[in-house]
């Protein structure tokens, strides 16, 4: 799922003061998983707003509500009224779900309340953990189910490095090694054969070296 | 020029128990305590969350009080911990607004502990009597004043 965080009180009044009233707009999909951006959060992010509004003596009305998701048309039409009735929305969507109201939404400012940080996991409670770049070109076969990518903090291909310290990466020592995990799995599943083979340079035109990427599926098109 | 004397607005979740315990006992013995606090009991404190603590400073709550049981004491094992949790982010985040986060407190209590319970009541309605009034009430009508 995307992970995201919230932006602090201070930066949002600042994003929004400009307006009088304005919608924070939760999402109910990933940043609600993650805890960022769904029903409680936006409850939370709107009483701080009004309060700090208050505080400064600036008049803001702040509306609250959440859809199912934010980069969704069929979804995000179930907040037309609601954008409509104000000056400006605060998206606590991730960049995805900002970006489809601002293109649904032509005349109408819309803000970003949160930081979207990576594609990751819950870890454990109240942890997330990047696992996925997004990188366009998927190699995580060959590597025993642990990306290299995003989990080496120099995205070798063909590791270790050599300078990690036991399990412990040597850019962060608080981080375990990828390439110690990778060894470990594939032990494990006894295909340590892969790791002999030397990967050529990754081809990272797939990823995001010409502009925004599109998939387009012809048999599902109308 | 008259001046009116401060009397704060204090919400306290108390658990049932342990706190809310505890305050029906200090009742039992007669200890006293200001009666500037409005006791809410809640099942455990652990089923408090962030936007209750807001809520209550945006209706213009002065200050707000949890109790719940001692830690290591909670009758669901760790409910006390979450809200402790809880009331530190929200701290955090009055901090962020600008208020003070020493209107927001959590004390532990058990059910035994009428006199505690009493005293750190005393010293919250103290420490925001020393604040003052909320500043969300001073800077204009809360919603419930407004609603009038």
């Amino acid at each position: 799922m995307i992970v995201a965080q919230r932006k602090n009180i201070p930066d949002l009044l600042a994003i929004v003061k400009s307006h009088k009233k304005i919608l924070v707009l939760g999402c109910g999909t990933c940043v609600t998983v993650c805890l960022a951006g769904g029903v409680r959060e936006v409850s939370i992010i709107a009483s701080s707003l009004r309060m700090a509004a208050k505080l400064k003596g600036l008049p803001l009305e702040v509306e609250e509500l959440t859809i199912e998701r934010q980069c969704d048309n069929v979804f995000l039409e179930q907040a037309a009224d609601a954008i409509k009735r104000n000056d400006a929305v605060l998206s606590l969507g991730c960049g995805a779900g900002v970006q489809a109201i601002a293109e649904r939404y032509t005349t109408k400012p819309v803000y970003a309340g949160l930081d979207t940080s990576f594609i990751g996991i819950l870890e454990e409670r109240g942890v997330w953990t990047e696992k996925c770049a997004a990188c366009g070109a998927c190699v995580l076969h060959e590597y025993g189910g642990i990306c290299p990518v995003t989990r080496c903090a120099k995205h070798m291909l063909n590791g270790p490095c050599s300078g990690s310290r036991e399990d412990r990466c040597e850019v962060n020592p608080e981080r375990q090694c990828a390439w110690q995990l990778i060894y470990n799995r594939l032990k494990e599943i006894g295909q340590l054969d892969r790791l002999k083979k030397i990967k050529p340079p990754k081809n990272w035109n797939r990823s995001q070296s010409g502009g925004y990427r599109t998939i387009i599926r012809e048999d599902h098109r109308v | 020029m008259k001046q009116e004397t401060f009397e704060p607005k204090i919400l306290a979740f108390c658990c049932h128990y342990c706190a809310y315990s505890s305050a029906d006992l200090a009742g039992s013995m007669r200890i006293q305590y200001p009666p500037n606090v409005r006791i809410i009991r809640t099942p455990c404190t652990g089923r408090l969350e962030t936007e209750y603590f807001m809520k209550a400073f945006e209706n213009g709550a002065d200050g707000v009080l949890i109790a719940g049981c001692l830690e290591g004491g909670c009758h669901f094992v760790e409910g006390n911990l979450c809200a402790k949790r809880r009331v530190n982010y929200t701290r955090e985040i009055l901090e962020e607004i600008g208020m003070e986060k020493e209107r927001l407190r959590m004390v532990n209590v058990s059910a035994a502990m009428a006199r505690p319970l009493a005293d750190n009541i005393i010293d919250m309605v103290e420490t925001v009597r020393k604040l003052g009034p909320s500043p969300i009430k001073h800077n204009g009508a809360s919603k419930q004043e407004s609603r009038k």
